[in-house]
């Protein structure tokens, strides 16, 4: 029990430092990430006037961000089998499967 | 036509022979797909080495992952490893001796009746924590070697030979609660070993704030049984390139806790620039043993460790992966160095039109 309290210090310290510094980068990252490619090409018009968020985009955040990001990209004739294989995972459903083809897809 | 044959080999119980047979119908199915359901061949070739106490391991290995949708509810999937370690003779000897290691991780079917429910059968793996089912493959970790208590809560083999019941129980914008609940038989196959087992895991998600947390048990069914219990928390704040995974495991015989931080330097011209591609990791994992009954592959003194590393993400796939570790025990204190090499593939498993 001793050699625990022993650690619990610093542990508490690294956390503590871990997320201050999350606090400190969070507003410059966020200017720098990456959106996906269907909102790059969206027209200026749209840009000011925020649209819904589209239904696969949602499902992504919702679903998928706590493992990975966004992909880079495959090949469309693996798109439906990835799906498939992410579904298993993420407890998708055929609907959210068929709106994450289309966001991934366009 | 192929489905209702793969149902009708499995209800009437597949012996050795027919596992030949069932494999052609599968392909055979497979070929009938859909223009976007090819199966694929993807995961991850690496050249790995570790220095620790002065003596260098090398270890080439190949994880190759397959996916064969059947239909529009199954799925079959499988990863293996092919593993070269050369190591040190000896201290007696001069040179290097091998050893090699070629085995299926899982072999796994999938039958998706809904988004509450996917009913998995074969040998998989085990739903315990965090790491063994999200983070082993060589691909996606960020360091060489896993967490110290990845033992605890596994059984041994880190796979079960079974099925499990896994889904989402509850899915709203604001959070989701995912399940899943496995039962396994004992197995003294060499290719798919397994202790006879059963447990579980829930798992709540917040989206918004990029936060989850969740918590497993397991119940060995066999030998000197024993609970097993594990918390996990991830964050992984939105629009940030950071994150933290956290996990602690405990079991009769020993517990511990790992806490894994990692932040890809984007915020520096972007994540494909030289710079933005960066990725500096920590990690601080304490093991405790409480007992020396068990198997459950932690060390058999209390053990410190940290790890700080820093990956770099190469174009195409590949990343280099490096790491210094301190590791202190009763046993002896010692430093860990690690450097490796990791490129993800993925492709269809044959050529389309």
């Amino acid at each position: 029990m001793i050699v625990r309290d022993k650690h619990l210090l610093p542990c508490t310290l690294i956390l503590t430092a871990m997320v201050a510094a999350v606090w400190a980068v969070a507003p410059a990252a966020s200017q720098q990430t990456t959106q996906p490619a269907k909102s790059q090409q969206a027209a200026p018009a749209q840009q000011q006037k925020p649209q819904p968020e589209e239904a696969g985009e949602r499902i992504f955040n919702q679903n998928c961000t706590r493992c990975h990001a966004t992909p880079e990209g495959f090949s469309p004739r693996i798109s439906g089998t990835i799906m498939r294989h992410m579904r298993v995972r993420a407890s998708l459903s055929q609907r959210d499967e068929q709106e994450l083809l289309h966001y991934l897809n366009p | 036509m192929a489905h209702s044959k793969i149902i009708a080999i499995l209800s009437g119980g597949m012996r050795a022979g027919k596992l030949p047979l069932l494999m052609l119908i599968v392909i055979a199915a497979a070929f009938e797909a859909g223009a976007q359901n090819t199966p694929l061949l993807s995961g991850g070739v690496a050249w790995l080495s570790s220095t620790a106490g002065g003596n260098t391991t090398y270890n080439p290995i190949i994880e190759p992952l397959t996916a064969v949708p059947v239909g529009q509810h199954l799925l079959f999937e499988s990863r293996a490893t092919l593993l070269e370690t050369f190591s040190p003779s000896g201290s007696t000897q001069s040179g290097y001796m091998h050893s090699h290691f070629i085995g299926l991780t899982y072999l796994q079917g999938d039958y998706l009746a809904n988004r509450h429910l996917t009913v998995v059968g074969g040998s998989y793996l085990i739903p315990f924590g965090t790491y063994n089912e999200r983070l082993s493959p060589v691909w996606i970790s960020n360091f060489q070697d896993g967490p110290l208590i990845a033992g605890i809560g596994t059984m041994s083999s880190g796979t079960g030979v079974g099925g499990q019941l896994r889904g989402s129980a509850v899915s709203r914008p604001g959070f989701s609660i995912d399940y899943a609940a496995w039962f396994s038989a004992l197995s003294t196959n060499t290719q798919f070993s397994a202790e006879r087992s059963s447990g579980g895991r829930v798992d709540l998600f917040l989206p918004r704030t990029g936060l989850e947390v969740g918590t497993s048990y397991g119940r060995l069914l066999q030998g000197t049984q024993e609970n097993f219990y594990g918390t996990h928390l991830w964050w992984e704040p939105k629009d940030t390139n950071f994150r933290l995974r956290s996990e602690f495991a405990r079991g009769q015989h020993a517990d511990g806790y790992w806490v894994e931080a990692d932040y890809r330097t984007a915020i520096f011209g972007g994540p494909e620039s030289f710079l933005g591609r960066f990725e500096p990791l920590f990690r601080m994992q304490q093991t405790f043993r409480l007992n020396q009954a068990g198997s459950d592959g932690v060390s058999s003194v209390n053990t410190q460790r940290a790890d700080f590393g820093l990956d770099y993400n190469l174009p195409h796939n590949v990343r280099i992966l490096t790491s210094y570790a301190r590791q202190f025990s009763s046993e002896r204190n010692e430093n860990i160095w690690e450097t490796g090499i990791v490129y993800r593939f993925l492709f269809p498993a044959w050529k389309g039109k």
